[in-house]
């Protein structure tokens, strides 16, 4: 039975992300929204989720006692299934350009850049829904070819290396929906307020054994 | 590519839909958690609350649907009425809004938005702009419509983006209520001029009016209140209605 542990730095709504693991678990396995570096050696699954700027974001992960140290041991060395959400996912950068130049947790080569759409009547935030199409097939996208995803963000995520970039989503040019190696994963849209599309790719996540 | 959005809109009043979708199912037609339920179901793209008497006393109920409707509901929901504090966002954000609306309090204290953007990020700040036609273009007013605020609405929405807003919730309050459509020049005014993310609203009596708000006005997305509380038109009809019209709209879920 899957034991999804969210990591809790004080950042946004944690809850929407609990209840879409909850019902994507349909009472097969448990959520934890936990803040305890401890907690992770106990979970099967890992998420980082996150909203706002990215140097908060890092700031408040790091300022958990030993939690980069137990992320690192748990998805990046241990190998459990680890999904970043979108500034989660951003996080994994090895840097960031919001608001200056962060150093990310380089755990996926590449950078967080401003959207710069190439058509400009396109707003900035890229907000509501768009159409993904995965690079190549993807446990984490069965049953999802070309499923619309709820964006909301200003910065995104180009991968060093193209085959980290696991799906792709158009937005004046093609901007990276979800990026990825081994047993880590991350989206740039939000599963947990994407309806159907979004509880079915978490179900895939948790079904996942990379 | 980016879907425009269809987002109903529920006028909530002491925690309870004042105006509301008559659906025949519902076990509590004025609880907005369960109107929620059905939109979701239903796929409209986004949800927003509108308390509209925003009482002190009424919140805390207010806060209690939300968090219910954030637990059954997986799509966004804006939350406005009566946000005047950062602690009135973060109490909304916690119980399970994903964006807040800020309208007479932005007037009142402009350093107010981009304290909350900085606070809580852009994506969750919506700024509400209730304008009328004047003799020399278009002006913001507050309080339901009633008071002039004395400034340009078109250069008031780009102080606003300035400032950190995400988006702009426009509502014409001249059309606001009359099944007459969008105010489609004030949209556009609007939507060509910020560089961020315009709802149009006010005026939605047909679905050909959703199509002319995104193809004459310009807007990335459209909200109507009344066309869907009567059963006059579902969500599906909505969207099927703009993607034959050739609005890049996301499809309604299977039947």
């Amino acid at each position: 039975m899957p034991q999804v542990a969210i990591i809790d730095y004080g950042s946004g709504n944690l809850r929407s992300a609990a209840k879409a693991f909850e019902r994507a678990l349909d009472g097969k396995g448990e959520v934890a929204v936990t803040a305890e570096a401890a907690a992770l050696a106990h979970a099967s699954h890992i998420v980082l989720p996150g909203v706002g700027a990215f140097a908060d974001c890092l700031r408040g992960v790091t300022a958990l006692p030993g939690m980069v140290d137990a992320l690192r041991r748990q998805a990046l060395e241990g190998g459990k299934p680890f999904l970043g959400i979108c500034v989660g996912m951003q996080l994994l950068a090895d840097r960031g350009l919001e608001h200056g130049d962060h150093a990310g947790l380089g755990w996926i080569g590449g950078e967080v850049r401003r959207l710069e759409p190439r058509d400009p009547t396109l707003k900035v935030p890229h907000m509501g829904w768009n159409e993904v199409a995965t690079a190549a097939p993807h446990p984490l996208f069965e049953g999802l070819s070309n499923a619309h995803f709820y964006f909301v963000h200003s910065y995104h995520f180009v991968p060093k290396a193209a085959a980290a970039r696991l799906a792709v989503t158009d937005y004046g040019g093609g901007i990276a929906a979800a990026v990825g190696r081994d047993n880590l994963v991350g989206t740039q849209f939000h599963p947990e307020k994407s309806q159907s599309a979004g509880l079915r790719l978490l179900a895939n996540f948790l079904r996942w054994r990379p | 590519m980016l879907k425009v959005r269809l987002i109903p809109c529920l006028d909530v009043k002491g925690g309870r839909v004042v105006k509301g979708v008559r659906f025949v199912d519902l076990r509590d037609a004025g609880d907005p958690a369960e109107q929620a339920r059905l939109y979701d179901a239903a796929g409209a793209d986004e949800l927003c609350f509108l308390d509209i008497a925003a009482s002190h006393e009424a919140r805390d109920i207010l806060l209690d649907a939300v968090s219910r409707t954030a637990e059954q509901c997986f799509m966004p929901l804006t939350v406005g009425g009566g946000v005047r504090t950062l602690e009135d966002i973060r109490r909304l954000l916690l119980a399970g809004a994903d964006k807040v609306s800020i309208n007479t309090e932005a007037v009142r204290r402009p350093e107010f938005v981009s304290e909350a953007a900085e606070k809580f990020g852009s994506q969750c700040i919506t700024i509400a702009i209730d304008a009328r036609r004047t003799p020399e273009g278009f002006g913001v007013y507050t309080h339901g419509g009633h008071n002039a605020a004395g400034i340009d609405a078109i250069a008031w929405a780009q102080r606003m983006a300035a400032l950190g807003a995400g988006e702009i919730l426009l509502t014409s309050m001249d059309r606001d209520g009359t099944k007459l459509g969008f105010d489609l020049d004030l949209t556009r005014a609007v939507v060509d001029t910020v560089p961020i993310p315009v709802i149009a609203s006010g005026g939605v009596g047909t679905l050909d009016h959703l199509v002319d708000g995104v193809r004459q006005g310009h807007a990335q997305a459209v909200l109507a209140a009344s066309i869907f509380h009567f059963g006059e038109h579902t969500i599906a009809e909505a969207k099927n209605h703009m993607k034959a019209a050739g609005v890049a709209i996301r499809e309604p879920p299977a039947p």
